[in-house]
């Protein structure tokens, strides 16, 4: 009986491979099993994702929590797309654009048995938008519109909005946005920023300092039937070469920060059809920080002086090369109708057509402020790609108007230890953010009394009022020239922060890996509970 | 009296003449011809450091964007890295870097080593039985772990790296001293000074030092070369000197690792620099060793 069972099975298998061939929808059908291993460039500093904005920490840590709202997995570059994850449905706003009800599940527990309830939801988000004294929220000014979060029973939240703001839904669904237990907060609510305790689709299981974080599948997971994969492994790996390696030799199946172009290649070319590679732009630019509060930056004329030596127009074809950036652009993600032209950048210190102009007005800038021969430490992030790289081409372009740097480079931790405290003179700083969104991503130029990531040390009314007057219209028009108003304050007249180059995201994975899809940011979708391995 | 001249002549020539520097140089070489060659390559590396504007045209730092990932060619002799520099002048500038690091750390840890060893052994007893101790503790860390730690603690950068390789190199040398100092502290000529009521500091800096000069010397120049690989190994690591200042180490990372099978010279030129260096201060320490211990020309 046996015997004639396996004589069918194989031209059965043969068929039903044949017809999977033939279409894609069955082959497409998840597979279930198996343990992704992925491979991280750096170490979270916390486990908060309310304190953080690295991919440090979403990349390991999201995969344990869930979050209210997110951008939709199969489409993540649609940034008017979401879905639910804890919620039953998107609501469509109600009192003229000013209040979102949203449905929580029934039945949803955390990872410790305890019940996820609205009062949750609520504790979560009144943490991220009014953070009491003492904690720390990275993404507050983004929610800045919202007036008040309640929660009237066990399943609604209400959120009620000083105006109405189209910015709303896509803050609300930023990926570090993770639901915390109540009672862990209410004990201790910094409890998060040392421990791990979700509802997301997998149980955190190990963390080895250095080495790697591990999660398994969790079984009483809210969206059903997932996730696909038994758990995964996060292996920290700082080199690039490393991590490329890793990859090459099947030990990782994807780093899902990115590459540069020389990676993909080489990739290519030893993995041939084993490996898929994922194309985007990137919602993320690595800017200049100075201290506001150091001498001599606190003198505009330096810093415009420090962005007018810079030549972004000449770099970028080279840079794109070795490095993940690739476009020149302003305070806007390039290509979006509120960004700014490339006439329009022209106008802006930094960007003009000849450098040379450029650089002899940065000249007589730091002449005029008396800080002719200066000299700095710029503090870079330990992180190869694009910090590094970038830091070492600008230092080049300062060298070219006689400035005098030299780079200091720390880890994660104690990069972003010196700049909440203000101990450095200029840093390379970033704005990634998740769902493509100017109105609220610019929200990171504001000043550092409203922008909890804003690490120049400065106060400015006029450009909280600018920001505010860009969010209360729904004129795009009008929206477009408010921003050009802000962009040009906070690039050129006040020079408080300045771009270096926009980024370009290169992922080579595994072709085995499924499920998965690239955006425009790297933060999302990372909770890992749609992806499955076609082993 | 012309009797008295010619005697007195008679009696200087007989004292043999001191050898001239290069006499010395000669048999030095003739004797060690593996050390000679280590002098030579420490020479260069010296002159490479003190003369380095004047050897070469381009600036160690400026990026060429037109000579990306150049190879080997009239116009840079060595070939480009990725940001378009010219590795010879990185090369030759790197050597100021080596020799920096090399020799401050290695002459403060070994000076540093020289009065705590020849103190050790002066004052013996309980005092030598502790000291001795806090040396094997840090003498159980190998160097490179120790200096991976206190780079840790002071951060990256040239100062921290000299301070990382100082503090791991001051118990090796303490401890070879000592070995030297104990033998010298019985010397009849200490207890001389002793009895003349000479204080501890004058017996140990103008009596005892002096005397255990060689073992100094020679424990000095083998160390320079282990703290100019120690200086490269935490550059390569991301914790020692940081871009764009020209660091032989610094060069084999980042660049060198992603490039290495399509342009193979931005890899291989400093990792030649680095052999060369750590082999040229070896076996000229070596052979310094050879020529100044009694105890190995027996």
């Amino acid at each position: 009986m046996k015997f004639k069972t396996s004589l069918l099975a194989v031209p059965l298998a043969a068929a039903l491979a044949v017809a999977g061939l033939a279409n894609p929808a069955v082959a497409q059908t998840p597979k279930k099993g198996g343990i992704l291993k992925f491979v991280v460039p750096d170490e979270p500093p916390s486990f908060d994702g309310h304190k953080e904005t690295t991919f440090a920490l979403i990349h390991p840590i999201a995969p344990f929590y869930s979050v209210l709202i997110r951008p939709d997995s199969a489409d993540p570059s649609n940034s008017s797309k979401f879905e639910c994850d804890i919620c039953t449905e998107m609501p469509t706003s109600t009192d003229g654009g000013k209040q979102y009800t949203f449905k929580i599940r029934k039945g949803l527990k955390f990872h410790d048995g305890s019940p996820l309830t609205s009062a949750d939801v609520l504790a979560t988000f009144q943490r991220i938008i009014f953070p009491k004294e003492g904690i720390s929220s990275a993404r507050k000014a983004q929610m800045s519109m919202v007036e008040s979060v309640t929660a009237p029973d066990a399943e609604t939240v209400v959120f009620k909005l000083k105006r109405p703001s189209g910015a709303f839904i896509p803050a609300l669904a930023a990926p570090f946005h993770f639901i915390y237990s109540k009672a862990k907060l209410d004990a201790d609510p910094r409890w998060y920023e040392q421990n791990v305790m979700g509802s997301g689709p997998f149980i955190f299981d190990i963390r080895e300092a250095g080495a790697r974080v591990t999660g398994k599948r969790n079984p009483n997971y809210h969206h059903a039937g997932q996730p696909y994969i038994d758990g995964f492994e996060a292996i920290f790996a700082k080199t690039q070469t490393l991590r490329v390696q890793a990859i090459r030799g099947d030990q990782a199946v994807i780093e899902f920060r990115g590459f540069p172009p020389k990676s993909r290649d080489d990739l290519v070319a030893a993995l041939g059809k084993d490996i898929t590679v994922q194309e985007s732009d990137w919602n993320c630019v690595l800017l200049i920080t100075p201290n506001h509060e150091k001498k001599p930056f606190d003198d505009a004329r330096v810093r415009r002086a420090l962005t007018l030596a810079v030549d972004r127009w000449g770099g970028a074809p080279a840079l794109s090369k070795i490095a993940i950036v690739k476009a020149v652009g302003g305070i806007v993600f390039p290509g979006h109708e509120l960004a700014a032209t490339k006439e329009e950048l022209q106008q802006i210190a930094g960007y003009g057509p000849d450098i040379t102009k450029s650089r002899d007005e940065a000249r007589r800038l730091l002449k005029e402020a008396g800080v002719s021969n200066l000299k700095f430490t710029l503090t870079n992030r330990g992180v190869d790609q694009p910090y590094t790289i970038v830091g070492t081409w600008l230092i080049d372009q300062w060298k070219q108007v006689g400035i005098e740097v030299t780079q200091k480079v720390e880890s994660t931790g104690p990069f972003y230890a010196q700049l909440n405290s203000g101990a450095f003179d200029v840093t390379l700083d970033f704005n990634c953010q998740s769902v493509v969104n100017p109105l609220s991503d610019t929200a990171k130029f504001l000043p550092s009394d409203l922008a909890g990531d804003q690490y120049g040390r400065f106060k400015d009314p006029k450009l909280a009022e600018l920001h505010d007057a860009m969010n209360g219209t729904d004129d795009v028009k009008q929206q477009r020239t408010l921003m050009r108003q802000y962009e040009k304050r906070v690039l050129d007249e006040e020079a408080h922060n300045f771009i270096s180059l926009w980024w370009y995201r290169i992922i080579p994975h595994r072709t085995y890996l499924k499920g998965w899809k690239a955006g425009p940011s790297h933060y999302f979708p990372n909770q890992l509970d749609q992806v499955w391995l076609d082993k | 009296m012309a009797s008295t001249e010619t005697a007195s002549a008679t009696v200087i020539e007989d004292i043999p003449r001191r050898p001239t520097i290069l006499a010395t140089l000669g048999a030095f070489s003739r004797e060690n011809p593996l050390g000679a060659c280590g002098g030579f390559i420490v020479i260069v590396m010296i002159v490479m450091a003190f003369f380095a504007p004047w050897l070469t045209s381009y600036d160690p730092t400026a990026n060429d964007f037109g000579a990306m990932l150049a190879p080997p060619d009239g116009d840079h002799f060595l070939g480009t890295d990725q940001f378009g520099r010219d590795l010879l002048s990185r090369i030759i500038y790197g050597a100021r870097t080596a020799l920096l690091v090399g020799f401050v750390s290695s002459f403060v840890g070994c000076f540093l080593g020289l009065i705590l060893g020849v103190t050790s052994a002066y004052f013996g007893g309980r005092f030598d039985l502790l000291f001795q101790r806090v040396m094997d503790v840090f003498m159980a860390f190998p160097l490179i772990i120790l200096a991976l730690a206190v780079v840790a603690i002071f951060g990256t950068g040239v100062q921290n790296v000299i301070i990382a390789i100082t503090i791991p190199v001051i118990p090796r040398a303490a401890r070879i001293v000592r070995a030297s100092a104990l033998a010298i502290r019985e010397m009849p000529y200490v207890d001389a000074a002793r009895a003349n009521g000479f204080s501890h500091s004058r017996i140990i800096f103008r009596h005892m030092m002096p005397n255990v000069m060689a073992p100094f010397l020679i424990i000095l120049t083998a160390q320079v070369g282990q703290a100019i690989l120690i200086e490269a190994s935490l550059s390569y690591l991301g914790l020692g000197v940081q871009e764009p200042i020209p660091a032989w180490g610094l060069m084999l990372r980042g660049g060198a690792q992603e490039y290495a099978e399509s342009a193979p010279w931005v890899a291989i030129f400093p990792g030649l620099a680095i052999t060369l260096a750590v082999f040229g201060f070896n076996l000229f320490g070596d052979a310094l060793r050879d020529w100044l211990d009694p105890k190995m020309k027996t």
